[in-house]
């Protein structure tokens, strides 16, 4: 008897899960595990599904490949430089926000335009900030001519003018979310605890290390590990900001490569893009890991 | 330290802006509290009772009076200049840090010249938590320890400074019942072995009637009474704190003063001198009724409930302004169940007379 209900309960739960498992299994477990077949297949063709034989071929010639190695470059400058800068302008901002009482609605607003803001609308501004046209220099250039340094092209021109305008972008766009969540981090801290810091004579800076900090430590910690993963996915704002001819400008992100192998003029190898596609996700899942393990030990729940 | 409160006044601006008039929330508090006295201030909740503590600790600032620490004027001291300890109410432990951490965390906010050492802070940390018994506890983060155990971390806390003044904000509201009896009796000496003036808040009068050696009785953000605790519940000086003090709660009744005698309905129950003749509010604790077969009060008998320690007798009479009359007795007094009306004599002293309109008690000769 007990056996039957639990068999039909049994039933009954795989049924509710079908609808799930059902769109997660061809859209995602599925491909997952095919990119991963792919990746070892030599000279796949998908037109005529063939291919010449199984091997690590694909991985020696994509870690070969110079317009790989200047991929993993920019992406890697682009982590490093906006992770940590992001969050901790987000945590000033923050912070700054739940200080102010006056005019803090409107201040909050401000800050929060650009996640609702469209990204055409967003590269039209930036265009007019760093774009060199035959007209103007760019509203950048001309404050820094003004203050007597030289116009610099911001998207055709050297390198780290162009990494500048990435990262800059990049931090602005993902700045309005990170606010958000840690302004309502920082409101969740209960009252009581900075009233006992302030019987105690904690100055201010003493209760935001030593308390503040630590109890929105879990918020941070999130955003650290999506801002992580989200910034070793660039892709779409490289294009809307360099156009997409990635390559020719030295500005390729890894999901860029990705792409062009696929799509790009050059593209049609599924297995190079393959192989690329399991190195970065080698190389996401170890940085995770590695933060899980440094959050052990600093990120109070 | 004796703490002097000069006139305090505290005012809320309203919420409700179609009202304009402040919301007072402690009006005219005048009190010298004498040094090394545990202190509670008593009330209903919104009182002003919290707010006067809060006044007290600086985390408010009073719109009028004066706050003394001895001779000292420290009605514009921030709260950490005051020198005071202060436990909340949920007793705002940090939790990412260890019971040490906690108690630590109060020395190393000393700057200048006041600044320890290493060891000394080891030393201090240690000797409050020794006072209040919580040393094997130390490496344990505050999640870790039960209701009473976190009580005790936020009484060291407060004390590893030596403040001059202590303040308790409800202590024992979140602990059981139980764990309140004992946690009660601790503070009590934890005070007298530190000899800190401490101010404690809460609603319940039993506590506060038990271990302060005075308390004040707040209604409303006004003072009502300030006295020993038996004092004050020997002689209150309105309906009021009549009625806040004692458990079971004191009987009130609608009787009347006429030439020096004193009627609850028909009954002449008691031989009031000096008492001019009018309406009064009658209250008798439930100690105050003495089983009488002759006794001239009478009442319609309800129900017996057998408390172990003493009889309670609940009955109903007309003249009440509670739905019952309790009356506590001893236990060899045995109630005929048979008899409808019960009858009792009462115990002038345990009786009170209020004035109809103030509610001021009414002194009287028996």
């Amino acid at each position: 008897m007990m056996k039957k209900i639990m068999k039909s309960n049994n039933l009954k739960g795989w049924l509710y899960l079908l609808p799930a498992i059902l769109f997660l299994g061809a859209f995602m477990v599925y491909p997952l595990i095919d990119v991963f077949v792919y990746s070892f297949e030599e000279g796949y063709n998908s037109a005529s599904q063939t291919y010449f034989g199984v091997g690590l071929y694909n991985y020696s010639y994509v870690l070969h490949d110079t317009y790989f190695l200047q991929a993993v470059k920019n992406t890697f400058i682009l982590v490093i430089i906006t992770v940590p800068l992001s969050t901790g302008i987000a945590l000033f901002i923050s912070a700054g926000l739940s200080s102010i009482k006056w005019l803090r609605n409107l201040f909050q607003t401000i800050y929060f335009l650009p996640y609702v803001t469209n990204t055409l609308a967003v590269g039209l501004v930036f265009m007019i900030l760093f774009k060199k046209t035959a007209y103007s220099d760019g509203l950048i250039n001309l404050i820094i001519t003004w203050f007597g340094g030289s116009a610099v092209d911001f998207i055709d021109g050297p390198y780290w003018a162009k990494m500048f305008v990435l990262c800059f972008y990049t931090i602005w766009v993902v700045l309005p979310f990170k606010i958000l969540i840690l302004t309502s981090a920082l409101s969740s801290v209960d009252e009581q605890y900075y009233n006992a810091a302030k019987v105690d004579g904690t100055s201010k800076f003493r209760i935001f290390m030593r308390i503040t900090l630590p109890m929105i430590s879990p918020m941070i910690f999130y955003l650290i590990i999506t801002g992580f993963i989200g910034a070793f996915k660039a892709y779409s704002d490289v294009v809307a900001l360099f156009g997409t001819d990635l390559n020719a400008a030295e500005m390729n992100t890894m999901v860029g490569y990705v792409y062009d192998m696929l799509y790009g003029d050059s593209g049609g190898y599924p297995s190079y893009a393959s192989a690329a596609a399991i190195i970065l996700f080698a190389i996401v899942l170890t940085i995770t890991c590695i933060n899980l393990l440094i959050s052990k030990k600093d990120v109070h729940y | 330290m004796e703490v002097v409160l000069q006139n305090l006044t505290k005012k809320f601006p309203s919420r409700d802006r179609k009202k304009k008039e402040d919301v007072i929330a402690v009006n005219d508090f005048t009190f010298e509290i004498p040094d090394g006295k545990l202190i509670g201030l008593l009330g209903p909740s919104g009182c002003g009772k919290s707010t006067t503590l809060n006044l007290i600790s600086g985390l408010l600032k009073p719109t009028s009076g004066k706050i003394f620490f001895g001779k000292e004027d420290v009605t514009d001291l921030p709260p950490e200049n005051r020198g005071i300890g202060l436990v909340f109410q949920n007793y705002a432990l940090y939790p990412h840090l260890t019971v040490k951490q906690n108690i630590l965390f109060p020395l190393q906010n000393l700057k200048g010249k006041d600044k320890l050492s290493k060891a000394q802070m080891n030393e201090k940390a240690y000797e409050a938590a020794k006072l209040v018994q919580i040393e094997e506890l130390m490496e344990r983060k505050p999640g870790e320890l039960s209701g009473g155990q976190q009580q005790r971390v936020a009484i060291a806390r407060a004390l590893v400074k030596m403040p001059r003044v202590l303040l308790l904000d409800e202590p024992l509201s979140n602990l059981d019942a139980r764990l309140r009896l004992q946690t009660r009796e601790e503070i009590r000496r934890i005070q007298r072995e530190t000899k800190i003036t401490t101010i404690f808040v809460t609603h319940d009068q039993e506590e506060a009637m038990s271990i302060s050696d005075m308390i004040v009785v707040m209604k409303d953000g006004v003072v009502q009474q300030i006295g020993k605790p038996q004092e004050v519940y020997d002689s209150p000086a309105n309906l009021f704190v009549a009625k806040f003090l004692g458990t079971p709660p004191i009987n009130i009744f609608v009787g009347q003063v006429k030439d020096n005698k004193l009627y609850i309905g028909e009954d002449a129950v008691l031989d009031v001198k000096g008492v001019a003749n009018q309406e009064v509010y009658v209250g008798i604790r439930p100690e105050g009724f003495v089983l009488q077969e002759a006794g001239a009060f009478h009442c319609e008998l309800n129900v017996v409930e057998v408390m172990g320690r003493d009889i309670s007798v609940v009955s109903t009479n007309k003249a009440s302004l509670n739905p019952t009359v309790r009356a506590i007795i001893g236990t060899e007094n045995k109630v005929d169940m048979k008899n409808p009306t019960v009858r009792f004599g009462l115990v002038p002293r345990k009786v009170f007379l209020f004035h109809k309109e103030t509610e001021e008690r009414i002194d009287f000769e028996d």
